[in-house]
């Protein structure tokens, strides 16, 4: 059973790490513009000027 | 990466930031445009576009102004409006809120499911308290966070001594966690956290779909009054011109007005003659000749000669901020509009209230003691709980508005596909709408020749007839020839030098009934014929119309005869030389004799109609006012969608019954099964999801509704 109390917080920081980059994910505006970064990869950086 | 690189900065405060809104950018490569081209703008530091909402955050030095920007981004090829602070902060907010709610259930209802599977298959003694107690630490936090919407919901509700179908979920959330919580203080066999953050995550996905749905394209109704001139060069009485900010003008200045200027005020024209852009307030395409004596509105571009314009009315009196006002109004009665999820729950709540204190009493009556009618009690809410009925109607009209998507029209709001669906009248805007809006040249009678001049001489005006010359004889793949000495003279056309000979591009020597120009080249002379085409498919669509049973009608705000002749083609009834607050009051009568109009239309002159409509859909092409005042927007040449909208929408509304429907049966089903004991609040939480998934199985059935092309 010793085991457990190492899994269970192991399980519940892995949700929370996860929790926690999906809030610094909104609050940075990674979802503001998801059909400009579907059209981004699309340009060509050879075109960038000097 | 893609952002131009930041240079060193030498003084923080001499940059300031304006955002524009550049309806024009369609493809990766527009961004790649704007964004460089910007930044190599001297003054310039870094552009950013935001593609979704087609926007520009510009840092810039203070020494540019707003308009040396926007001249800017016109020299790239893009029309752009300085656009206000963001106007979708507000909806955006509540999306948001509801995202994290949801991802802080989700969190929690996968940690505790984890924990009470192990539960179930029959751990005992210290773990399973022990197990209990983390459950109750994990559940606390989630649903004090996750539960806010609904319990925020049910106490305005019930402060204002109504209810609706947030406070059963309310109650029940809280009941079953405060039971859970006592019995995992008294070391007790059961706990209903699982359940109760199973619910939440639940309702909260019902809720997100529906927000994003609704948020989907809402773009803020100062994008209406963005397009009025936002300052105008004041003439003073010592002949300087200074420029005031529009909200600053008063009755009486004299502005002079530039080529290509936006009017900041109503006013009279007072010297000059000007070649007038209407298409703002008329929708109509071809420009207007004013003169001395004229009266011109806010938001009305001036193509050529400067003129001089004396205020006759500024900021909210102008012709354009009161159509803004009629938008408002119009769409407040429409607002008032009760969606059928919230017309069930009015019935619904009630009821379930009612039964669940039915079986607590009962059970005390019958002598089961607290806890255990307690138990019983919380397990008929949760059976009840109108899960399957919250997801009924946003999971139908999430997959048919994606359905729709793929077949070019955009429904922006929820409660739109509801409204859709019980037109029973449509009425349509001309121009713009029913035709293509752009005028097309008749160049048949040309030779090769005079085609490349036409367009050598076409393409350096801004004027709407040029510009569709341009855009006709491109199309046919034809190049300019070489020209020199070209000038445009306002209000008579534009001339050059074809090596030796004169050629221009010039009004008609003779009117003609038509629109149309005269081509001379020498002595030579052609007359090129406009037209405003009628779109492909028009005749077709309105047959689909009206085998859905709708009845079709013109209103235009064009010319009788121009209006006639379309409705005669079409063989459907036309009104002309409407305004806009006739065309309000066309349908305000519709309303009263009891149909159900929809209006499809693109100029402004149409937005207040298409905001008191019972539905209403607007072309792409139209301008931002009317897109923003408009249910569902389509895109591109075909008018088939409007047909496809009223028929998906129907079959959409008949798959949200049948969800109803469902959910009903599931409860009368398993509402007795929980009043006589039968079900614990876990096994209820379970019948409850899988209620759902057969809601959300059915939903997905709607997916191919849009193949089949209207019968």
């Amino acid at each position: 059973m010793n085991v457990l109390a190492f899994l269970i917080p192991i399980a519940l920081g892995m949700g929370a790490a996860g929790l926690a980059f999906f809030f610094w994910a909104m609050r940075d505006g990674q979802f503001e513009d998801l059909d400009g970064a579907a059209n981004r990869v699309l340009i060509d950086e050879e075109e960038e000027p000097d | 990466m893609n952002a131009p690189a930041i240079l060193a900065i030498p003084d923080e405060s001499a940059f300031i930031d304006t955002r524009f809104t550049v309806p024009g950018m369609r493809c990766a490569g527009c961004i790649a445009k704007i964004e460089w081209g910007l930044a190599e703008v001297e003054g310039i530091e870094a552009a950013r576009v935001n593609f979704s909402a087609k926007r520009v955050a510009v840092r810039h030095s203070r020494l540019l102004d707003e308009q040396a920007l926007v001249g800017a981004l016109r020299q790239l090829g893009f029309e752009a409006q300085t656009a206000a602070d963001n106007p979708l902060a507000q909806d955006d907010r509540e999306t948001k809120m509801l995202l994290r709610a949801l991802a802080v259930a989700g969190f929690g209802m996968m940690n505790i499911m984890l924990l009470s599977v192990s539960i179930w298959s029959g751990l005992g003694g210290v773990t399973r308290e022990l197990f209990h107690w983390l459950s109750a630490l994990i559940a606390l936090p989630v649903v004090a966070y996750a539960g806010r919407p609904f319990f925020a919901s049910a106490l305005m509700a019930l402060r204002y001594g109504r209810t609706n179908m947030d406070v059963p979920i309310s109650i029940g959330v809280i009941l079953a966690t405060g039971l859970s919580l006592y019995e995992t203080v008294t070391g007790g066999e059961h706990a209903y956290f699982d359940g109760a953050v199973m619910l939440l995550f639940f309702l909260l996905a019902g809720r997100a779909l529906d927000a994003t749905m609704r948020n989907r394209t809402r773009a803020g109704i100062g994008a209406l009054l963005g397009r009025m001139g936002r300052s105008a060069g004041v003439i003073q009485p010592d002949g300087t011109i200074v420029r005031i900010e529009a909200d600053r003008l008063e009755p009486g200045m004299v502005m002079l007005v530039a080529a290509g200027e936006a009017l900041a005020a109503d006013g009279i024209i007072e010297q000059g003659r000007g070649t007038i852009d209407n298409a703002m307030l008329t929708g109509e395409s071809v420009p207007e000749q004013a003169g001395a004596g004229d009266t011109i509105y806010a938001g009305a571009i001036n193509l050529l000669d400067p003129i001089h314009v004396r205020v006759t009315a500024v900021a909210d009196d102008t012709a354009l901020a009161g159509i803004a006002r009629l938008m408002d109004e119009a769409g407040q009665s429409r607002s008032r509009y009760v969606r059928i999820a919230d017309r069930a729950s009015r019935l619904y709540a009630p009821v379930v209230h009612s039964l669940a204190a039915l079986a607590f009493v009962g059970w005390m009556i019958a002598g089961a003691g607290w806890h255990q009618s307690l138990v019983i009690a919380i397990a008929v809410l949760i059976i009840t709980c109108p899960c399957a009925m919250g997801l009924a109607v946003p999971a139908a009209q999430v997959v048919a508005s994606g359905a729709l998507i793929r077949n070019g029209l955009l429904v922006k709001d929820g409660s739109a596909l509801e409204r859709l669906a019980e037109v029973d009248t449509v009425l349509f805007d001309k121009t713009g709408t029913l035709t293509l809006g752009e005028l097309r040249a008749d160049v048949g009678g040309l030779d090769e020749e005079a085609r490349r001049i036409a367009l050598a001489l076409a393409q350096q005006s801004r004027h709407p007839l040029s510009v569709g010359l341009t855009k006709t004889l491109t199309a046919l793949r034809i190049a300019p020839i070489e020209l020199s000495d070209v000038r445009e003279t306002g209000g008579s056309g534009i001339a050059g030098r074809w090596g030796e000979v004169d050629v221009a591009l010039e009004r008609p020597a003779v009117p003609t009934a038509k629109t149309s120009v005269a081509l001379r080249v020498g002595q030579t002379s052609w007359t090129i014929a406009f037209h405003d085409q009628l779109r492909f498919d028009a005749i077709a669509t309105l047959a689909s119309l009206q085998s859905l049973g709708l009845r079709p009608a013109i209103v235009s705000g064009d010319d009788p005869a121009a209006v006639g002749e379309v409705a005669q083609e079409l063989g459907i009834e036309g009104t002309g030389a409407m305004k806009p607050a006739e065309k309000l009051a066309a349908l305000e009568d519709l309303k009263r004799a009891g149909n159900r109009p929809l209006m499809v239309g693109d100029g402004l002159n149409d937005g207040p109609a298409l905001a008191a409509a019972h539905a209403s859909i607007a072309p792409g092409t139209a301008s931002d006012a009317s897109r923003q005042a408009a249910d569902a927007v389509f895109i591109g040449e075909s008018l088939m969608p409007v047909a496809l909208a009223i028929q998906v929408a129907r079959r959409t509304m008949a798959i949200v019954r049948q969800n109803f429907g469902f959910a009903v049966g599931y409860n009368i089903l398993a509402v007795p099964l929980a009043i006589s004991g039968l079900v614990t609040p876990l096994i209820a939480a379970v019948a409850m999801s899988l209620s759902s998934l057969v809601v959300v199985g059915n939903s997905l059935r709607l997916a191919s509704a849009a193949k089949a092309p209207p019968a």
